[in-house]
């Protein structure tokens, strides 16, 4: 470390650092622009943070199972996003049967509760059957080899799902009484919107005391610290990481039931762009860390739903909600170059 | 030492484990699927195969596990069939009361029909528990035949399915010979072999797996000669459309030979790879389309093409150097989907064509000679596979080959000794863009077009799986997989249906059994087995702290 800057900054450093000035420049110019523009009213961004915040939570749900494992395992769950898909693919099934049989209106919060308790567990399951399937037999092979299993089962998942129920677009019943918007100090809110941002922040809270505060909790951060060791002091290392599965796959499914209740259909390959989001926020946040995962979610959510339109509309780029995904990818480049380790995070880089 | 359960709940346990495969078969629709295509006309269909199939090979992997006098092991293979049977029977049933079809789409009367044969319900689901423990016993004998007979046993099974399924195809070239052309009528039925042929079939590669011939060195010479003949001849045997096929496999084939330099060689998972492959593509379509005032040949276009790729490639490169191997997976991705959401944009639709992609590409042109159709394009694109082959069993051996090796295996013992891990990992991603740029001009070539739904995600995946099952690192894998992963889901329709399904399938099973791929390459091979033979060697005192099974 005896070496001046100038020896430790490198050519590629120099083109890293270039590519982020630009995107920077690029953001506060378009930012200006658009607002000097005035074309948006205030109404609008309100909407379009809201909005923001319900996507966020859901990410910050599903971005639960990425951290949570890989707290423990040193590995990306990549199979996350069909755990994530199979949530609301089941819940469709129970909606649709429940509304036509008039049980759903006629005790919505039973109703409710049954969808999400199920499909929470259907979820768990799935992702359960992953790790014993597909990552248990390889915990000590080459980093390459569970990886590319996580995408084979992926694959296999989601294939499975549309040969199982069919290719088509399941549309989820309205519930009457999640229907309409409230008006909270002149501002409109959806219902929806409500119970999604909510229902998040309280599983949040429930996710942050079981890891924090119980006692399986406290075993699965002492696995995430040192394997061996916590097997030495006596804890079934397999059965806290089947928990930290089940318990990343429940969160997911109830992070699907959330997103349905904003994007109404549900299909096979639905889980695939939420899921790399929720990634996204996990790396942003600081991957393997709860509270992390939750502010770098609320953080993609906002630049997710207010980015486009902030910051492309004013250079010109017409229909810039079109490009909202690619913001989102944007940005997790942007961390990894500039802070791997996430907000909250500790570094990340290099370890095997 | 633990008592180990009784065979016979062993046996009742895979029984009920094949069940339920079988059962998920049937209800991915695959059996309904491949109904209508006879194996061996009137007499076996690849669907009744598809579901017959786990319970054969539990009741074979059972009886080769518990290594069994022939009568138990016999016996043992028959509980195994009755119990996977036993799950469908109970599906079957659950079928009659319930309506199953309204959650799941494939659970249909004529599944349950072709279950029990077309019988009643109760005679017909007595025939399929018989039928099942029949199967599965079968399954059994396999392993009480001698091993030498067995290996040909096995490959005869193989290739008369083989056969039987690519049977469009083997008579379509048969047509084109003479002497064979009469042979056709009798091994052929309208859908698949029939029984004359099968047997012919059967005996034919059953007698060439057994006899194992070993030939003088001149005449495995003439046969590559003539191998590479056919080759050349292929689009006039095949005709237009197989023509068609041959070149979306060779552009595969291209283009695995590509990632399998950065996978296989230096370990970098890159899932975005469709990236490179849309931006050659796409810029072959800028530079030569009128459309957008483009008025470059194919020729003029592609080093500039190509340039174009290598330079993405470092700038994908830079931002990930120093990621671990999952986050690099993720951000290529990543990657590969900005690529996808620019082009398919409406921002940059006066550059690129939006959602109407562009049309009139320009094809290569040498002399008078036009390469436009499928059947011409097919000997540019065998030229630039064998150009990429070179190249890349060059480098393989190379000094950069084995520094990209010495990454791969352990990176931090690489830099110790000196290795700049910078510009070699992004030499693998440039040399990697480079081979999926020049695919993606051919294949703008051979459409003409390039759209944006062309360049989705599943192209990674394609390619990904071929390298990995033919065995990564492994250039004979590249070609071995880019046949069977393509050529075959291509020939059989059907497949196309079940791609990703089987792929995600056979990647997990892969990386379970056999993760140095089909044809290993020697190097990875060892790598893989470290740990067995280091276990071998010594045992190892932690081995039960990490709470590996």
């Amino acid at each position: 470390m005896l070496r001046t800057w100038r020896q430790r900054v490198t050519l590629i450093d120099l083109m890293v650092w270039a590519i982020g000035v630009a995107i920077a420049v690029v953001v506060v110019v378009g930012t200006i622009k658009t607002l000097q523009s005035g074309k948006y009213e205030p109404g609008v961004w309100l909407d379009l943070t809201f909005k923001g915040l319900a996507l966020g939570g859901v990410y910050a749900l599903i971005a639960m199972g990425y951290t949570l494992v890989y707290g423990i395992l040193k590995m990306i769950n990549f199979a996350h996003s069909e755990v994530f898909m199979s949530g609301p693919f089941t819940a469709v099934f129970l909606a649709i049967s429940f509304s036509k049989s008039g049980f759903m209106d006629a005790n919505p919060v039973v109703g409710m509760a049954l969808v999400t308790i199920l499909s929470a567990a259907v979820s768990a399951g799935v992702a359960v059957l992953v790790e014993r399937v597909a990552y248990r037999p390889l915990r000590n092979a080459p980093r390459l080899v569970p990886l590319i299993t996580a995408i084979g089962a992926s694959f296999f998942l989601q294939y499975a799902f549309r040969g199982l129920y069919g290719s088509g677009f399941k549309a989820y019943p309205t519930l009457r009484a999640l229907q309409g918007s409230i008006n909270f100090l002149g501002i409109q809110i959806f219902n929806t919107q409500l119970v999604v941002i909510l229902g998040a922040f309280v599983m949040m809270v429930v996710l942050y005391a079981v890891v924090q505060r119980t006692k399986v909790g406290k075993a699965m951060r002492a696995v995430s610290e040192d394997k061996e060791a916590a097997a030495l002091m006596g804890i079934d290392v397999d059965r806290v990481i089947v928990f930290t599965f089940a318990l990343g796959g429940a969160s997911a499914g109830i992070a699907g039931i959330l997103y349905i209740l904003i994007f109404p259909i549900a299909w096979f390959y639905m889980g695939f762009i939420p899921a790399l989001k929720a990634f996204t926020a996990a790396v942003l946040g600081g991957i393997g860390n709860v509270a992390g995962a939750f502010l770098g979610a609320m953080v993609l959510g906002l630049l997710e739903s207010v980015g486009p339109n902030l910051f492309l509309d004013g250079l010109g780029v017409p229909t810039p909600s079109q490009l909202k995904d690619a913001i989102a990818f944007v940005i997790l480049v942007f961390i990894l170059i500039f802070r791997p380790s996430g907000i909250l995070g500790e570094a990340v880089t290099d370890k095997a | 030492m633990q008592k180990l359960p009784s065979i016979w709940i062993t046996a009742i346990r895979n029984g009920l484990l094949a069940g339920t495969v079988s059962l998920l078969i049937c209800l991915f629709g695959m059996v309904m699927q491949f109904e209508q295509r006879y194996i061996i006309s009137g007499v076996v269909t690849m669907g009744q195969i598809l579901y017959m199939a786990p319970v054969f090979f539990l009741g074979y992997m059972l009886a080769r596990r518990l290594n069994l006098a022939p009568l138990k092991a016999l016996a043992v293979g028959a509980v195994t069939g009755f119990f996977s049977g036993i799950i469908l029977a109970a599906f079957i049933g659950l079928g009659q009361l319930l309506n199953l079809r309204s959650v799941l789409v494939q659970a249909s009367p004529e599944l349950y029909a072709l279950l029990t044969f077309n019988l009643d319900l109760i005679p017909g689901v007595l025939a399929m528990l018989g039928f099942l423990a029949l199967i599965g016993a079968l399954g059994a004998a396999l392993f009480l035949v001698p091993p030498h007979i067995r290996g040909a046993l096995i490959g005869a099974l193989i290739w008369t399915v083989m056969a039987g399924l690519l049977r469009d195809l083997i008579s379509t070239v048969m047509q084109t010979w003479g002497p064979v052309a009469p042979l056709i009528s009798w091994m052929f039925a309208r859908s698949g072999l029939t029984l004359i042929g099968a047997a012919f079939v059967f005996l034919l590669s059953g007698a060439l797996g057994f006899v194992h011939l070993k030939l003088p060195v001149w005449v495995v010479r003439v046969v590559w000669l003539l191998i590479a003949l056919v080759v050349l001849l292929l689009p006039r045997i095949l005709g237009v459309f197989l023509s068609d096929v041959l070149d979306t496999v060779g552009l595969f084939i291209l283009m695995g030979l590509g990632l399998n330099i950065v996978v296989g060689f230096a370990g970098l998972l890159d899932l975005g790879y469709v990236a490179f492959f849309a931006i050659g593509a796409y810029t072959m379509g800028v530079l030569t389309s009128p459309e957008l005032h483009g008025t470059l040949t194919y020729w003029e276009a592609l080093p500039i093409a190509l340039l174009v790729c290598v330079l993405s490639g470092f700038v994908l490169g830079l931002p990930v150097l120093k990621m671990r191997g999952d986050y690099l997976a993720i951000v290529t991705l990543g990657f590969g989907e900005i690529v996808r959401l620019l082009v398919l944009s409406d921002w940059l639709e006066p550059w690129l064509g939006g959602t109407q992609g562009i049309q009139h590409i320009a094809y290569p042109v040498i002399g008078n000679i036009q390469f436009g159709s499928q059947q011409m394009l097919y000997y540019v694109i065998i030229a630039f596979i064998l150009v990429a082959i070179f190249i890349a069993s060059r480098l393989k051996d190379s000094h950069l080959g084995r520094t990209w090796m010495a990454l791969r295996e352990d990176e931090d013992v690489a830099k110790a000794m000196g290795i700049n891990h910078v510009t070699t990992k992004l030499l693998a991603f440039a040399t990697g863009a480079f081979f999926a740029g020049l695919g993606g001009t051919l294949f703008a070539a051979k459409l003409s077009s390039a759209y944006p739904q062309s360049f989705q995600f599943l192209v990674s995946i394609n390619v990904l799986s071929l390298i990995i099952i033919g065995g990564m690192g492994s250039i004979p894998g590249v070609v071995v997989g880019g046949l069977a992963l393509v050529g075959l889901p291509e020939l059989l329709r059907e497949f196309a249906e079940y791609r990703y399904l089987v792929y995600g399938a056979v990647l997990v099973a892969m990386m379970l059994a056999k993760p140095e791929g089909l044809i290993p390459e020697a190097r990875r091979e060892l790598e893989l087995h470290e740990a067995e033979v280091e276990a071998v060697t010594e045992p190892e005192p932690e081995a039960q702290a990490g709470g590996g099974s």
